[in-house]
């Protein structure tokens, strides 16, 4: 065990992979020589050389496409988008040829995306964005985002285990802020929900770095006792897990990071809506990133973020209920 | 880098040092076989036993069978819409092809995808997607494989002349031109993108544009399929000696519509006349008659495998839904591709195995 931060905890899976199956390789833009846009890869080039750890051309579809290529011919090539934003010029590869390969083929893909994703640091609307509905909506794809150093290595090391398309989203803002304990050694966290609080007035459901922000929202909310769910996995989504805490809490807080319309609290709040409509004591209500571009500036900037002020309010509001 | 150009159109010599007479007899049969098997399904379509649309590869026949003649067994292919030879090459039945047009269980794709999008992972084929040229990317990455694991192997993917309009096209071509990868990409020029010819399509011809990425250039009669495969056979081996990755531009003409309900009013009909006297399959024939090989006796074994695998094929039973929903994910172990036929010669004897994934 050793405490370490959410990025050294990503850092430290991939050594272990790297170290103990020659079929792991990492290809991305700048993640050799450089290691990488956030130094998740920092020093690998000395230890792997750089057949291993890959500088690749610019070419987001390339880097999805040939690591299609190398994971049907037995390789585990885990990608780096160097901004979860640059997927969009990857999606086609992804969503097509990976994502439907095994359902048309039997043809497996194993294959990792990590994607740096969320805002929070003025990145502009084209370095903050949180793209995983989109793959959510994609059959094919497995998607997962962690929110602790310890899940951060544990999921990575189940997504690079796994026989199909993951994407993982790492969240940039919990990189250097989020410490924690992470066991040795190479172990795979279950593609489940956790209890990240428990509680039983309410529960918020989230997952990344609004974890932390509701956990923070809730700490001390005039006494109340609130749960805090982190989905962990957007797909597959644990729909027990969810369902569990509705039927105890009865009250139900969905956060995303996300823009609101069709984020993957929106797929959450309409399993509730169908499955669980007789545990409700109130509205579930939904704190997300209203549909805008993410704005640069600050000020714009922490206006539509959810913040622990707007998912007090929400849990406020609806205690009331 | 040279880009070497082979003599285009007609003439061409039919002496091949690498092709002995069962192997040049062999791509006769992948090319008729081909042409019988669509021609067949065509039908089946005509009678609505095929659902969707249909895609043939009339008049491309040679482009396909020549190139995947050259391949070896632990080779990968990523396979295009009118390249039903390189399929029959690499061992998929004609029973397994018919049932996979009518959507039946017995298809490749058990009814999950339709007309040539198969492949068989267990024949080292990847299917295609429609997204063109997609495939280019994944040949690309396999190649790479090959290439860190110290492997003399090849991958190779056919694609259109539309094809080069599209970023994965240059995607492509540059990273395996940066990576000196073991690639061999044929460009299908059969003159038109579904109606859109290739002055539409390009200003410079891929083939020249290859040398700026760093990969050799070769332009082949592509109605020829004994200069396919040679042409071919040199690109790989070029590939397997790490001499880097090769495009060959096989010029050839589509010569029915984009797919069964195209007309193809958009072509001259002098362009069409013209081309049907370039007919790839026509050609292996003269060739093999000067060389008094009964081609009749190859015909009529070619007609009798298509009647019973037609009749087989219609036999099978149409997909049951009670499992549309499984396999979206693999839910065991991931297994990589498997290797397919070569039945060319010079595969044939000691090659010492040159390693592969499984």
């Amino acid at each position: 065990m050793a405490v370490m931060t959410y990025l050294q905890a990503i850092s430290s899976a991939l050594r272990d992979e790297l170290r103990t199956d020659e079929r792991v390789l990492i290809m991305g833009e700048d993640v050799g020589v450089f290691g990488g846009a956030f130094k998740v890869t920092d020093g690998f080039v000395a230890e792997f050389g750089t057949d291993r750890v890959m500088d690749t051309p610019l070419a987001e579809s390339a880097i999805i496409g040939c690591a299609v290529g190398a994971a049907v011919v037995g390789m585990r090539p885990v990608c780096e988008m160097q901004f979860s934003d640059f997927i969009s010029c990857g999606f086609d590869q992804l969503i097509n040829v990976a994502g439907k390969m095994h359902y048309r083929q039997s043809l497996a893909v194993p294959l990792v995306v990590r994607l740096p994703s969320g805002g929070g640091f003025s990145g502009g609307p084209f370095h903050s964005q949180n793209p995983e509905a989109l793959f959510m909506h994609s059959p094919g794809i497995k998607v997962v985002a962690p929110s602790t150093a310890a899940d951060a290595k544990g999921l990575l090391h189940t997504a690079i285990h796994d026989p199909n398309p993951v994407c993982f989203m790492e969240h940039k803002h919990l990189y250097r802020r989020v410490k924690g304990d992470v066991p040795d050694g190479v172990y795979e966290t279950p593609f489940t929900a956790r209890v990240a609080r428990s509680g039983s007035d309410l529960v918020v459901i989230c997952y990344g770095a609004m974890v932390d922000v509701a956990l923070a929202a809730t700490e001390d909310l005039d006494g109340a006792s609130v749960e805090v769910l982190d989905l962990r996995s957007l797909v597959p989504l644990d729909e027990e897990a969810i369902l569990d805490s509705v039927a105890r809490c009865s009250k139900v807080v969905i956060v995303d990071e996300a823009n609101m319309t069709c984020a993957a609290g929106a797929q959450v709040a309409a399993l509730i809506a169908e499955r669980s409509f007789e545990d409700l004591d109130g509205p579930v209500i939904r704190v997300a990133t209203p549909d805008v571009p993410i704005p640069f500036s600050p000020p714009l900037e922490q206006a539509v973020l959810p913040g622990v002020d707007r998912v007090k309010e929400a849990c406020r509001e609806l205690l009331a209920y | 880098m040279a880009t070497d150009t082979a003599e285009p159109a007609g003439g061409m010599a039919s002496a091949n040092e690498h092709l002995q007479l069962q192997d040049r007899i062999w791509l006769l049969r992948a090319m008729l076989l081909m042409r019988g098997i669509e021609e067949r399904a065509m039908s089946l379509y005509r009678q609505g036993k095929v659902p969707g649309s249909f895609y043939d590869g009339f008049g491309q026949e040679a482009v396909s069978a020549g190139a995947a003649f050259a391949m070896a067994p632990e080779d990968r292919l990523c396979i295009l819409h009118r390249d039903l030879a390189a399929h029959l090459i690499r061992g998929v039945t004609p029973v397994r092809i018919l049932a996979q047009y009518m959507g039946r269980a017995g298809g490749i794709t058990r009814g999950r995808d339709g007309n040539v999008h198969f492949g068989d992972r267990h024949l080292g084929c990847v299917g295609m997607v429609s997204m063109l040229p997609d495939m280019m990317l994944v040949a690309t990455g396999m190649a790479m494989a090959f290439k860190l694991r110290g492997e003399r192997r090849c991958a190779l993917t056919w694609f259109g002349d539309g094809s080069t309009s599209r970023g994965d096209f240059h995607e492509a071509m540059n990273w395996a031109g940066v990576q000196h990868l073991p690639v061999v990409f044929v460009l299908e020029n059969n003159q038109y993108a579904y109606s859109t010819p290739v002055d539409k399509q390009f200003a410079v011809d891929p083939v020249e544009r290859a040398a700026a990425y760093g990969v050799a250039g070769v332009t082949v009669d592509g109605n020829d399929v004994e200069a396919m495969f040679e042409a071919t056979r040199e690109a790989r081996q070029r590939a397997v000696d790490g001499q880097g990755p090769t495009l060959i531009e096989a010029v050839t003409m589509r010569m029915h519509g984009h797919a069964a309900h195209d007309d193809m009013k958009y072509v001259p009909k002098e362009q069409v006349v013209q081309w049907r006297l370039r007919d790839p399959v026509d050609r292996q024939e003269r060739r093999l008659r000067e060389l008094d090989v009964d081609v009749d006796a190859v015909r009529a074994e070619v007609a009798a495998e298509i009647d019973a695998a037609a009749t087989e094929a219609l036999a099978g039973p149409m997909p049951v839904a009670d499992d549309v929903l499984s396999g979206v994910f693999c839910e065991g172990e991931a297994e990589p591709l498997g290797d397919g036929q070569a039945p060319w010669s010079g595969f044939m004897g000691a090659r010492a195995p040159a390693g592969g994934e499984a």
